[in-house]
């Protein structure tokens, strides 16, 4: 089976995360880590070829240092990399990232494309229902667990009542979640970090994608940061004192703040 | 400093830390319980097989790979990360490294692996660096078989569900000079004979499996003997020179990982209208714990270096353990110091930190025995 999992390096939760002066894009340039879901991602696709045979190719478009997090990818196990990296992809919004990937999707070829549900950059969550429609193929997102059989693949979602399980044919893309352990992404072992550095890492432009420079980059996004303000400084707490209604007095907050 | 391997594995040590053993040691400490959840992910991850060769199942990287991963895991907790040291540099290197082909066949792979834990017995009761002088435990050869009589005291790893076998470095006969013969004989855990205590009551490494050993006529197949007959006090004077450089770099990261925590505190705790960060008094101690922590790590990359390189690295490794384990107890009793009442509150880990720093400056050799052994190597052993 031919398994692409698109990884993203994004700003490090952990660290204050910034938009650039010039553009309001987001600065990317210190402190990136591989996004978290997109780890999932990379373990979803290691399991399922574990179990049925083939590759797994991990494929990210992003600036020249988001190989940090194609290495950890490939020294969890993935076989090979292709980064699509190009300076008229700066600025690109959900949409034309969407584009720029599935032409590069196009010409790895594949029979399931796997990512994490959403970024924790831009949080938009769109990006596999998109991949799924300029490539044609079925979306299976949110899942929670990928089972593939013959030409068959299922997945399940996680929901209020249970779970649904989805069904659609191969070729597909699926978008999935965090799990708990044992499903949790492995860490590299140092065989591993040691063999990453000799898996081939394919650098491809716009060009070689077949990218029409006029759908990408910050001039051809549909969506613009117009303004942007600091969250405010989290406030001091609320605190109850219980005298014998702190019950109701927590369910009055939590009401107060639409929660209940 | 270090290559991009080498920092890539330091980083991978660091995530798993700090997600999988900070939110649960807290509590395995105070019970008292061996953590065999983190010791099974650890496996997974191959750390039990860092300087171990890919053929017997390891990662086949360095000794200084196992010490990054020490350091790490110490910053979080020494439980842990002496599990994994005494596991590596005591069990299953003085297999990979006297082994005969059978016995690395029959142990590496699962050693490596962190299915089973290996322990080495060279402490008694009644001796620890004293070599041979203080040892009393024998075995004798009788029928294909060693029998061996005698205890150890203070064995890690020796009690787990998990541990496979002890070595145990016995008096096999007399030399040609009237010396006793020193030999390691390796005994499976379960052997009739063998009897293994219960846990200690420790004052730190609360985690970590220790006991002590007694031996009444156990026996155990003449091949079971680890290397060459009487080269047995030889063979573990390199284990515990390497040891000593495992040693320093846990020492480094419960020394760092005071740093961390007092960082982080006075950032937060306020007092007199500031956060305590702010005063000066505070602002020397952290630096102090800093400058400490990071002299000792220098010391143990270059002892490390030296031992990678085949130079002679006996009193780096010396030093190295000495001013590591010095940084420890130095940064432990700050760090407490500076956490105020809570740093006596078991609810933040200085307070483990303080109870783990103590043993650094007494296992692997002493601080006084390596006073003794960077002063031989000065040429004042003779005089």
């Amino acid at each position: 089976m031919n398994i692409v999992v698109c990884v993203k390096q994004v700003p490090d939760t952990a660290t204050e995360r910034k938009l650039r002066s010039d553009d309001s894009t987001i600065d990317r340039s210190a402190n990136g880590v591989i996004n978290e879901l997109c780890e999932y991602a990379v373990e979803d696709a290691l399991k399922l070829k574990e179990a049925h045979g083939g590759e797994v190719t991990v494929l990210t478009m992003g600036p020249d240092q988001a190989t940090d997090a194609i290495r950890k990818a490939l020294a969890m196990g993935a076989d090979k990399a292709v980064h699509l990296s190009d300076e008229a992809l700066h600025g690109s919004d959900a949409l034309s990232t969407s584009y720029a990937l599935s032409q590069a999707l196009k010409k790895i070829g594949f029979d399931v494309v796997i990512l994490g549900s959403e970024s924790t950059d831009a949080r938009t969550g769109m990006l596999a229902a998109m991949l799924a429609e300029r490539l044609g193929v079925p979306q299976l997102t949110l899942a929670s667990k990928i089972e593939v059989d013959g030409s068959a693949i299922s997945i399940h979602r996680q929901t209020d009542y249970g779970y649904d399980k989805v069904e659609a044919t191969l070729p597909a893309v699926v978008s999935v979640v965090e799990k708990p352990d044992p499903f949790k992404p492995r860490y590299p072992s140092f065989k591993g970090i040691m063999a990453a550095k000799k898996k081939p890492i394919e650098k491809i432009g716009v060009a070689d994608a077949e990218i029409d420079p006029a759908q990408i980059g910050l001039a051809a996004a549909w969506s613009v940061v117009s303004d942007f303000t600091a969250a405010p400084p989290r406030g001091k707490g609320v605190v109850v004192n219980d005298e014998g209604d702190g019950g109701t007095k927590a369910a009055e907050f939590l009401v107060s703040k639409k929660f209940i | 400093m270090l290559s991009e391997d080498h920092e890539d594995l330091r980083k991978t040590v660091e995530a798993f830390a700090r997600d999988e053993v900070a939110p649960v040691i807290g509590d395995l400490y105070e019970k008292g319980e061996f953590p065999y959840d983190i010791v099974r992910k650890m496996g997974a991850m191959g750390l039990f097989g860092l300087p171990i060769p890919e053929e017997h199942g390891g990662m086949g990287g360095d000794y200084f790979a196992l010490c990054l991963a020490l350091e790490e895991l110490a910053r979080v907790d020494s439980s842990v990360a002496i599990t994994l040291e005494a596991a590596v540099s005591l069990g299953a290197m003085p297999l990979h490294r006297f082994g005969t082909p059978e016995q690395k066949d029959e142990w590496l792979p699962k050693l490596a692996a962190g299915e089973l834990l290996g322990a080495f017995g060279l402490t008694e009761p009644g001796g620890g660096s004293d070599v041979p002088g203080g040892m009393r435990t024998t075995a004798v050869l009788d029928g294909g078989e060693w029998v061996i009589n005698g205890s150890k005291a203070f064995i890690t790893n020796s009690g787990t569900a998990i541990t496979g076998f002890i070595g145990v470095a016995a008096i096999t006969g007399r030399r040609a000079d009237g010396k006793p013969e020193i030999s390691t004989i390796i005994v499976p855990a379960g052997t009739p004979g063998l009897v293994v205590s219960e846990k200690y009551s420790k004052v730190g490494w609360s985690s970590s499996d220790t006991r002590e050993l007694s031996f009444t006529d156990c026996r155990v197949p003449a091949a079971n003997l680890l290397g060459q007959r009487g080269r047995g006090y030889a063979q573990f004077l390199q284990t515990l020179d390497e040891g000593r450089i495992a040693i320093a770099a846990l020492s480094v990261g419960l020394a760092q990982g005071c740093v961390d925590e007092s960082v982080r505190y006075v950032a937060e705790r306020h007092a007199f209208g500031h956060p305590i960060g702010h005063y000066q008094a505070m602002q020397f101690k952290v630096a102090d714990m800093e400058v400490r922590a990071h002299t000792a790590r220098l010391a143990y990359y270059h002892a490390a270096d030296r031992m990678l390189r085949g130079l002679p690295f006996k009193k780096e490794a010396a030093i190295a353990k000495l001013v590591a384990s010095n940084a420890a107890m130095d940064n432990s009793r700050d760090a407490t110091q500076i956490f105020g009442g809570y740093g006596f509150m078991n609810e933040y880990p200085v307070g483990r930190f303080y109870r783990d720093a103590k043993i650094l400056e007494i296992g692997e050799g002493t601080s006084e025995i390596q006073r003794l052994l960077i002063a031989r190597e000065l040429g004042l052993g003779g005089l």
